[in-house]
């Protein structure tokens, strides 16, 4: 039952952060509503018991991805942003083929209910998320691992050198 | 009597809220925020079905994800700061050199 | 709902507990700056018994001046950011074995992840205020929030190796286990955690060399009223939360010192060292009672007096805990040597904050940079070699931890004689 009430009230906070994050003219305000957001969705993922991931998600998206963009925001120092102004042609476009292409989706999970069989979650997850992680991580998904560090030293190299000034 | 509908839905709803934010918005930045949506919610999703099968692949793979996000935003993040030095602003409007 | 009584009476003294302490640490901040620096005995710096208290009142009798072209929202929800997060850190505390909001599995990480949104609060603030000079101080003390936190993180993973579990309660058990403090095996690790807390706790409140409440240049001048002190309290329940950790992983929580030692007074079931408490607090109240003697204005003599009563009547408490049962007397005892902890660390703290800190920023910043992040890692590096070698040949950790500490420093004293370019110019020049 609380169980049940928490998934509803970080979903309405999810998806309303979302919404109000695309529709912002202020830029600040969207990454404001984007941090909500990232934080509604890791406490989904606290919810679905996988503790491990809830902290990196607060650690790295919230913590850090966003205090990023937040940095870029403030030294920027962008005029507000104006969005084209509302109900123009190309965003009634964009929000119908959306809709569509979501109406679709969930025709999809309705029709399939029976037929995928999409149970409820049990409540077998073992206490030892983290340990669980990690074991795969550092047995089964080592060289993805790896290549994730590279990855990321690779991203970090490529962009101090982009955005260096050439004097 | 939470089932994994519940989470799939989810996840769609903020899939659909990022794409709409992709297409409809021309400042760049939003269009940035809009894609970590995107990737969030499918993380959602992964994280949704590693739990129904009882297994830690899913989180995993989710976390790689995440780390994947980290390195795009700041490469996007590096090439709009060169467009606004550039250009001065941030709009994708502005953004028609190759343009015919 | 039996188990969610303990958790919310925790929750409750937290709540109400804190901003007090934190009033108190303020206070102890300015008594014990005024006495280093020689003024201490001048009767405008001596505290009155309520002194926490008119602080918070002045500041909420203050004009709530708001910048023009301020953002109202976000004016208000910066503070707020700020001091969740400290308060949401301070849930998985553990003041006793059994005396913590919640103990989940990730405590340590729960901590410094949460601990890593304190940089929102910041960045927002500096924001919302809409001027300039805010702006650039708050950008300044975000940036300076977050490489700090980097040190201290690689400081306590060190600690992390050897206890093998992220959650709180687990730690401060492991240093029972392993025999001492975790602050003896790696020393090194305390030493990066230390400095690296020093600058953490000085960011956010003000951001020249602690001037004051009034610089015109931070970041929190663009604050009047509730919301400034709103930010001051966040940044002295900093301090408090900082020095909590560090009881937790490197001075062993809430064992007594020497907590293997079990040797009982003959007949009693009264351990030795089980009377230290009481004999601590004893002393305090002798002391506050000779103190109190040659004070000349009567309500400070009575409140000396009261003082001195207060600590007889806490030794008679936790002596007479003693023979109660076995879980209560833990418990209580653990939160006074937690509580004694964590107030050495934080006078330690200020200590060193007064001694040591106010030389030119830059260049100290810059020092940092070089040397603690490499002797960090490379502290980290070789305690792990450390506790894998005394695990596989068989040689007590304790030895082995010894080795890897003398690596690191001979790798920070080579790091400090043979400095980049830059720095060698700028010790040259400018010192």
């Amino acid at each position: 039952m609380l169980n049940t009430l928490f998934f509803y009230f970080l979903s309405a906070i999810a998806v309303g952060s979302a919404i109000l994050m695309v529709t912002r003219r202020n830029i600040a305000h969207a990454a404001i509503f984007l941090v909500t957001a990232l934080l509604a969705t890791a406490g989904i993922f606290l919810q679905l018991q996988s503790e491990f991931l809830f902290i990196v998600q607060v650690f790295l998206y919230a913590g850090g991805i966003m205090v990023l963009f937040v940095f870029a925001i403030m030294l920027l120092h962008l005029e507000p942003a104006g969005g084209l102004p509302k109900f123009s042609r190309p965003q009634i476009v964009a929000v119908t083929l959306t809709l569509v292409l979501g109406a679709q989706i969930l025709y999809a999970v309705f029709v399939g209910r029976s037929s995928l069989r999409l149970p409820a979650l049990q409540g077998n997850i073992s206490p030892q998320n983290t340990e669980a992680v990690g074991d795969a991580l550092f047995h089964q998904f080592i060289v993805p691992f790896e290549i994730a560090s590279v990855l990321l030293l690779v991203a970090m190299i490529g962009a101090a050198v982009m955005a260096k000034r050439r004097v | 009597m939470l089932s994994i509908a519940h989470y799939l839905i989810l996840s769609l709803a903020l899939f659909t809220v990022g794409v709409v934010g992709v297409l409809a918005r021309r400042n760049l930045i939003i269009m940035l925020m809009s894609v970590e949506l995107i990737l969030n919610a499918v993380n959602i999703n992964l994280v949704a079905f590693s739990r129904l099968h009882g297994s830690v692949d899913g989180q995993a793979f989710a976390i790689f994800v995440m780390a994947d996000a980290a390195a795009e935003a700041v490469v996007c993040f590096s090439i709009i700061l060169v467009f606004f030095r550039n250009r001065g602003t941030v709009r994708a409007d502005e953004m028609d050199l190759l343009k015919w | 709902m039996q188990t969610y009584v303990l958790p919310a009476i925790y929750a409750v003294i937290v709540i109400l507990a804190l901003p007090l302490l934190a009033g108190c640490v303020l206070i102890a901040e300015r008594q014990f700056r005024a006495y280093l620096q020689g003024r201490g005995n001048s009767e405008a710096v001596k505290p009155g018994l309520w002194e926490p208290i008119t602080e918070v009142t002045k500041l909420l009798m203050e004009e709530d001046a708001i910048p023009s072209k301020a953002d109202p929202v976000v004016l208000w929800a910066a503070p707020v950011v700020s001091l969740m997060v400290v308060l949401l850190a301070f849930s998985v505390m553990p003041i006793g074995p059994a005396f913590h909001l919640a103990d989940p599995n990730i405590g340590l990480l729960f901590i410094f992840g949460i601990g890593s949104l304190a940089v929102h609060g910041v960045v927002l603030g500096g924001w919302a205020s809409n001027t300039q000079n805010s702006m650039t101080s708050a950008l300044g003390a975000a940036a300076q929030l977050i490489v700090y936190g980097a040190v201290t993180i690689l400081g306590v993973l060190s600690a992390l190796l050897l206890s093998g579990s992220l959650s709180m309660k687990e730690i401060a058990q492991a240093q029972l286990e392993r025999g001492q403090w975790f602050i003896f095996y790696v020393p090194v690790g305390f030493a990066a955690y230390f400095l690296g807390s020093l600058r953490i706790t000085t960011s956010a409140s003000f951001d020249s060399a602690s001037p004051g409440n009034e610089s015109d240049k931070a970041f929190i001048s663009a604050y009047r009223g509730f919301r400034r002190c709103l930010y001051l309290l966040a940044g002295y329940m900093n301090v408090i939360l900082v020095a909590c950790i560090a009881t937790t992983v490197f001075l062993g929580g809430w064992l007594r010192p020497l907590a293997g030692y079990r040797d009982r007074f003959p007949g009693t079931s009264v351990e030795l060292l089980d009377v230290l408490p009481a004999m601590v607090m004893m002393g305090a109240g002798i002391y506050f009672f000779w103190r109190a003697r040659r004070l000349t204005v009567n309500i400070r003599r009575t409140g000396g007096f009261l003082v001195a009563g207060l600590c007889v009547v806490a030794a008679a408490l936790l002596l007479g805990v003693l023979f109660t049962s076995e879980g209560f007397m833990q418990g209580v005892h653990g939160a006074f040597w937690f509580v004694l902890k964590a107030c050495a660390y934080i006078y330690f703290v200020f200590w060193f904050r007064f001694e040591f800190l106010p030389a030119h920023r830059d260049m100290l910043s810059r020092l940092e940079w070089r040397m603690l992040i490499p002797v960090a890692l490379v502290n980290l590096i070789t305690a792990a070699v450390a506790i894998l070698t005394s695990q596989d040949t068989g040689l007590p950790m304790r030895l082995t931890t010894l080795l890897a500490t003398a690596a690191t420093l001979g790798v920070a004293w080579w790091l400090f004689k043979n400095p980049p370019e830059e720095l060698a110019a700028m010790r040259a020049g400018g010192e």
